[in-house]
């Protein structure tokens, strides 16, 4: 009988055993420090979101390419039929299908909510004694990234396709932080839809039923004026139009002041209302 | 008990999750500096109870103090003195080893040079320093539930829950998380344990409350439990299996005491009256047996397993 010999190899992976000792130091120190200012707590939050980037960079890949598409495919199909022409039909278009593409990709911050929840990092989260509303906030500052990738990804694209601002650059810097303001106070509506519904999904189908109506019954891609008469007033006084003739009034350098405070008004109630409901769910979760 | 030894105070404690009742007016003492366990089987209410003491769940009724501190009214002072091990790990899972401890560092308060070098130290010490750089959904149960609880004294609590911090673990990582629990108590932090294995409760806690249907059926130390149920056992395993009846009536004899024949056809165990001692019955039984001729294989002494308790006291409840 032969008997063949094995090697046994050693588990790279297996943990080394506890060190007691160091353990037993590390307990002794009794170090408490002071907890972190809400500032402090939001920013690593923020560095966390901005490692998972880091992780899983794939996640980047449908918020950059999705605004390129949108804007490729609105120009070069519709422009002829609806301006007569792309060039002048980009001109009226990229700044509202920027805002439109953004806008979409705040819904992510729900689903990222929602799966947090189910998971049980929130748990951790949640017995720490930090600002309730710190988790949510960092969330939303690690997005602001996002989106300003977004929208610098979006408008390079325009300059090679032929868009010229006539705000110039700080008419365009002044519109894209309207856009930022507005998506930061935005995104609140998702928290707490991530906080209340049961799934990722639920979360993502309700958002979709939010945001098409909202972004399509909107002056994005079309004057509002060739509308019927009766459907103009809605249309244009929903908050995303309100949003976009501000974005484009300063890309344009005609600006009208009434649609940015209008935006700025609508960025502060979303922000009263939706954030006081989700930091109430979270307490309550 | 004074009120300033007691890590909790829990009264009444109910939560109701639409129509099931998953806690039902569960009370408990928890002495300071101990470990106490909270054992019970799945569902009994041992994780949702442990989740309204960690201030992640708001009870329907019934109140507590943690240190004192009203677990509704002073949430953020009970917050501060407590962390949570959960049944799932509490951990980004995206995120590697040391990222996790130095992002949870930071939200304890440690400025990024001393949360680097917490998080270091902590990996260290649980043995984890060459998995420190791998995504934590790499990790095996072991490692995890480590990292989980090294995660957990970032700052060290005046009280940490680990809410079956063994289950579904291999007995290897099974003994040295219960290294790391025994030594986190003597280092004078209070443990609540809760455990589906009675083995663990009795290796770890001094005082264990027995949960079922999110009531507390039975509450004493493993020994006052075990005494409940009845007092020791002598167990002979015998050589020669005819020789059974024989010894059932020597024992019966020279004990006094009820002698069962075992489903094993060579073993019979002798149930002792409560308050007889079990070493010197022992050594009686055996000398009888030796001197009837009875040739025996294996003897043993033992108290009631906790198996035994948690049996009879939760088909106390059904009856």
């Amino acid at each position: 009988m032969t008997v063949t010999q094995t090697d046994t190899k050693s588990d790279a992976d297996a943990p080394a055993p506890v060190e007691k000792e160091h353990l037993r130091r590390l307990l002794a120190t009794g170090e408490r420090p002071a907890a972190p200012s809400a500032f402090t707590s939001a920013q690593v939050f923020a560095w966390r979101s901005m490692l998972k980037i880091k992780h899983v960079p794939e996640q980047l890949f449908d918020i950059l390419l999705f605004p390129i598409m949108m804007l490729l495919m609105f120009t070069y199909l519709f422009g002829g039929a609806i301006a007569g022409g792309t060039v002048d039909y980009l001109q009226f278009l990229l700044p509202g299908i920027m805002v439109m593409s953004i806008v979409m990709t705040t819904m992510y911050t729900g689903m990222s909510v929602n799966i947090d929840i189910n998971k049980g990092v929130s748990d951790r989260f949640r017995t720490l004694p930090i600002w309730r509303a710190a988790p949510m906030v960092g969330y939303l500052l690690a997005d602001l990234f996002r989106y300003a990738a977004a929208g610098a990804i979006m408008f390079g694209t325009g300059m090679i396709m032929g868009y010229r601002p006539e705000g110039g650059a700080a008419g365009v810097l002044l519109g894209v932080a309207l856009l930022l303001v507005f998506c930061f106070s935005f995104s609140w509506l998702w928290t707490w839809l991530g906080l209340i519904t049961r799934s990722e999904k639920t979360v993502m189908s309700i958002s979709m039923s939010i945001m098409f109506p909202l972004t399509f019954l909107s002056n994005i891609m079309v004057d509002p004026s060739t509308m019927p008469g009766w459907l103009q007033p809605v249309v244009k006084n929903t908050p995303i139009s309100q949003l976009v003739d501000g974005v484009r009034g300063l890309f344009d350098g005609n600006v009208d002041s009434g649609s940015v405070l209008t935006t700025l008004i609508w960025s502060g109630g979303f922000i009263a209302v939706f954030g006081f409901l989700t930091i109430r769910a979270y307490n309550r979760k | 008990m004074s009120q300033r030894d007691l890590a909790i105070r829990a009264e009444g404690l109910v939560k109701h999750f639409k129509d099931v009742k998953a806690v039902d007016g569960v009370d408990l003492e928890v002495p300071a500096g101990t470990v106490y366990g909270v054992l019970g089987p799945n569902g009994a209410g041992k994780t949702t109870t442990v989740r309204m003491l960690a201030t992640l769940l708001r009870p329907d009724a019934g109140s507590a103090t943690v240190f004192g501190r009203d677990l509704i009214a002073d949430a953020a002072a009970v917050r501060s003195q407590v962390s949570l091990t959960g049944q799932y790990a509490s951990l980004d899972e995206d995120l590697t080893g040391v990222e996790n401890l130095i992002l949870l560092s930071r939200l304890y308060g440690y400025a990024k040079p001393a949360a680097r070098e917490r998080a270091a130290d902590l990996l260290e010490a649980f043995g984890l320093s060459h998995a420190a750089g791998k995504q934590v959904k790499a990790y095996s149960g072991g490692m995890r539930r480590r990292l989980d609880i090294a995660a957990s004294i970032i700052v060290t609590p005046k009280l940490l829950f680990l809410d079956e911090p063994t289950t579904g673990l291999d007995p290897r990582s099974r003994n040295q998380v219960w290294e790391v629990v025994r030594t986190i108590v003597a280092e004078g932090t209070t443990v609540l344990l809760t455990t589906q294995y009675l083995e663990e409760a009795d290796q770890l806690a001094s005082r264990i409350a027995v949960i079922d249907t999110g009531r507390v059926i039975a509450e004493g130390t493993p020994g006052q439990l075990k005494s409940s149920v009845g007092a020791g056992s002598i167990r002979v395993r015998l050589h020669h299996a005819d020789q059974r009846d024989h010894a059932q009536a020597v024992l019966a004899g020279a004990l006094g005491a009820d002698v069962e024949l075992d489903d094993d056809p060579v073993s019979v165990t002798a149930r002792l009256a409560p308050g007889e001692d079990t070493a010197a019955q022992g050594s009686q039984a055996l000398g009888e047996l030796a001197r009837a001729g009875i040739l025996v294989d294996d003897f043993s002494l033992g108290q009631p397993s906790l198996d035994e308790v948690f049996l009879a006291l939760t088909n106390r409840v059904q009856a």
